[in-house]
């Protein structure tokens, strides 16, 4: 072996050991590093207690509701397997909708109502004009698939 | 090999000097180029979105940039790690050019992200896992460029930035990955090799369009800079045409 062979050796196990080690750093942390919990970590208590997190899935369909005071609203945040109430107050970001994948900051109140102290639209990764999404919306309605990754990142739709 | 050309001359800085700055005015020219065709697909024949509106249109430039930041991190590692291997002159003068390039670009990601993010999520920035690390790589090229300017031995300077930037090519998967492998705020991704484009066509050609542009500014602006760091290394008479008049004229006061 030549004198650059074992550089190059050396420089590529090196990258190796240091790969293995990120990929046990990283399953180590796995908890810290989710931006926000699903409703079906919340309903069987795998959600910090007492202190503020964040939940996220999709808006139900039908479920928001305003008060009269014009500023306070309610819906249902749901991953399809278990629901949320989530209550705000303020202003919600343009793209909130129902049927539309939202994240919630804020607490769990004792009666298991998610009390939010700021909310965001989380939208999906396809980009098409609103014909092409009409078109969509009726082959769904016939059965085609739809992005899943609103609620779950993908690869992990298995593990709920 | 049939061809006659010797390409291993160009691995020595004076021949890829000349052969640099002839290939600079054709990547910038294209670049230039295509940049205009993409922002104009982009701007003005690509559709509206159908729930973002026009918000979405920035993806023009924040992809690209975004990839641009992810693949120049590797090839300035790559290099990085030919002139460990080789002890490669030409080599380290490559990786220290592109650190600038892949830095702004990662800035402009960053950027143009959060100036997305504001009209779609309701937030200029969240600590999720894809902008968190997408931030560490921003730190990274400074620190890569703060190492090399921080020791004046030119040698130790290159070898120890190469192992910073050797060591850093982990948060490249990171980045690319973080929307697969942890929920985030950040939506995933629209084109990828295994499921294909999620967006209409017009819109995917201009995005790769730009992708395209900002490939060859990239390769345009890092052989200029690359020439700039050989004549500062180097400290031997210039070896432009122009420049070697002027010495003639000088050495001849």
């Amino acid at each position: 072996m030549k004198p650059r062979h074992k550089r190059f050796a050396f420089i590529g196990l090196g990258l190796l050991v240091l790969g293995v080690a990120t990929v046990l750093i990283l399953n180590a942390f796995q908890s810290n590093l989710v931006f926000f919990f699903t409703p079906t970590q919340v309903a069987s208590g795998e959600v910090p207690q007492g202190r503020s997190f964040r939940i996220g899935g999709m808006v139900e369909d039908g479920s928001l509701v305003r008060e009269n005071d014009g500023l306070t609203v309610r819906f249902i945040v749901t991953d399809t397997a278990k629901r949320v109430p989530v209550t705000y107050k303020g202003i919600l970001p343009d793209l909130f909708k129902e049927g539309k994948g939202a994240v919630a900051q804020g607490k769990l109140n004792a009666d298991g109502t998610f009390v939010a102290s700021e909310v965001l639209a989380k939208h999906d990764e396809n980009y098409m004009p609103p014909e092409a999404a009409e078109a969509l919306a009726k082959a769904k309605a016939s059965g085609a698939q739809q992005s899943k990754s609103l609620v779950v990142p993908q690869g992990r739709q298995g593990s709920l | 090999m049939s061809t006659d050309i010797n390409w291993l001359k160009y691995s020595s800085p004076q021949a890829f000097y000349p052969l640099a700055g002839s290939l600079i005015p054709w990547f910038a020219c294209m670049a230039v180029a295509l940049m205009g065709v993409g922002l104009y697909i982009g701007f003005f024949i690509a559709p509206t979105d159908f729930q973002q509106g026009e918000a979405y249109r920035i993806i023009f430039v924040h992809v690209p940039a975004a990839w641009m930041s992810m693949f120049l991190y590797v090839v300035m590692a790559v290099w990085a790690g030919i002139g460990m291997g080789l002890n490669a002159r030409l080599s380290f003068m490559m990786a220290q050019a592109i650190a600038p390039t892949g830095a702004m670009f990662t800035f402009l990601a960053l950027l143009t992200g959060a100036m997305w993010g504001k009209p779609t999520w309701g937030a200029w920035w969240v600590w999720d896992a894809r902008l968190t690390s997408e931030l560490i790589l921003l730190f990274q090229y400074a620190g890569v460029m703060l190492l090399r300017t921080s020791i004046d031995d030119v040698r130790r300077a290159d070898r120890a930035s190469a192992v910073f930037a050797l060591v850093g090519v982990v948060n490249v998967p990171i980045i690319y990955f973080s929307v697969q492998w942890w929920n985030t705020l950040h939506q995933g991704a629209s084109v990828s090799m295994a499921a294909g484009s999620k967006m209409v066509s017009t819109m995917l050609t201009a995005m790769l369009l730009m992708t395209l542009a900002f490939w060859l500014y990239s390769i345009a602006v890092i052989l200029a800079r690359v020439r700039c760091v050989m004549v500062e290394r180097e400290s031997l008479p210039l070896w432009d045409e122009k420049a070697a008049v002027i010495q003639e004229t000088v050495g001849a006061r």
